[in-house]
């Protein structure tokens, strides 16, 4: 049999082991590829975060201090940060005055409920108020006394003698 | 007073309660001469522990705030560790405080001016708040009883020190 012969039936025999090597052989060259894959870019970061000095987002600030901050996040980038862990790595390094939006959890979650309860609460107001406005504004039943409308006694008399007075 | 009128109170009390803590919130602190000095536990910059102004008490300290971006730090950075070095042995030490910076860049900043006086690292600018500070460098010179003996809002440079700093230290230690 031939060499090729001999590592063919060589691979038969130890099927596990082949498919184990084969797939060890593949993942090595791309495992140091999926590590530095970019799992977001700068822009999407340099977007949701502070130049805590200049206070704008990052994106629009080119102080010193900013472009010291732009170089970390791009080499935390290259490194295949995601998103999140960025964040965590600035808030690390910088504070928590960092994040251009509050975080949704602890004391900060209060700037997003906040405006949901004052919605809420306006929009419970206005239907109350709206149905207070429509009862107030209802006919009277059949049953119910008319309400005097214009001049009654004296001023309807003097009322009809006037138009009476200009009466064509 | 009706349930009405006094839940219009509580929420005019609530608006006002608001607008007032947003602005004693975003107020710097003032310090002056003969205050104590303001403090607390910080990393060590590049190392392990804690350590605060108060680790000095008994000598002259100057604190010196600053930032590897900053560029009059760079300039004043030599000058600072010339003079700790020259008066270590007469009751004074400084002390770098780094602010408003990462960590990697203040390290590199360290070993690129050859920096030896110890050096804290603030998170963010909780300290330059707590110090009143408008940017940076700034420079407090603090007693050994832990109160400010001289507040300098910028960069020394050797004169300054001479001039300024060491009569105090001499004077007093």
């Amino acid at each position: 049999m031939s060499r090729r012969g001999d590592f063919l039936s060589l691979c038969v025999r130890n099927t596990p082991r082949t498919l184990f090597v084969l797939l060890l052989a593949l993942a090595i060259p791309l495992a140091p590829a999926m590590a530095a894959a970019p799992q977001t870019s700068v822009n999407a970061v340099e977007a949701e975060v502070m130049c805590p000095i200049c206070g704008t987002l990052l994106e629009l600030a080119e102080s010193p201090q900013a472009q010291r901050e732009r170089v970390l996040v791009k080499r935390l980038v290259a490194e295949g940060k995601t998103e999140a862990e960025v964040k965590d790595a600035l808030v690390a390094q910088y504070g928590p005055a960092v994040l251009a939006l509050p975080r949704g959890s602890g004391f900060d979650l209060s700037a997003y409920l906040a405006p949901a309860i004052a919605f809420v609460v306006a929009a419970a107001a206005l239907a109350l108020g709206v149905l207070r406005w429509r009862r107030a504004a209802k006919p009277p039943g059949p049953g119910a006394t008319p309400a005097a409308s214009g001049p009654q006694g004296e001023d309807a008399e003097r009322l009809d003698a006037d138009l009476a007075r200009y009466d064509l | 007073m009706s349930v009405r009128a006094f839940l219009a109170f509580l929420a005019v009390c609530a608006v006002i309660g608001l607008l007032a803590f947003g602005l004693l919130s975003k107020g710097e602190a003032k310090i002056a001469v003969g205050d104590p000095v303001p403090d607390r536990e910080l990393p060590v910059l590049g190392g392990s522990g804690q350590g605060s102004i108060a680790d000095y008490r008994g000598r002259w300290v100057l604190v010196n705030l600053w930032a590897s971006w900053c560029i009059p730090c760079r300039q004043e950075a030599p000058v600072l560790d010339r003079f700790a070095r020259r008066y270590r042995k007469r009751n004074v030490s400084v002390l770098g405080i780094n602010v408003q910076d990462n960590s990697d860049d203040a390290l590199a900043f360290v070993r690129e001016y050859d920096v030896r006086y110890p050096q804290l690292r603030s998170i963010g600018d909780e300290r330059s708040a707590a110090f009143g500070s408008t940017g940076v460098p700034e420079n407090f010179l603090v007693d050994p009883r832990g109160r400010l003996a001289l507040i300098w809002r910028g960069p020394v440079n050797r004169s300054f020190l001479e001039q300024r700093v060491a009569p105090i230290v001499e004077g007093h230690s």
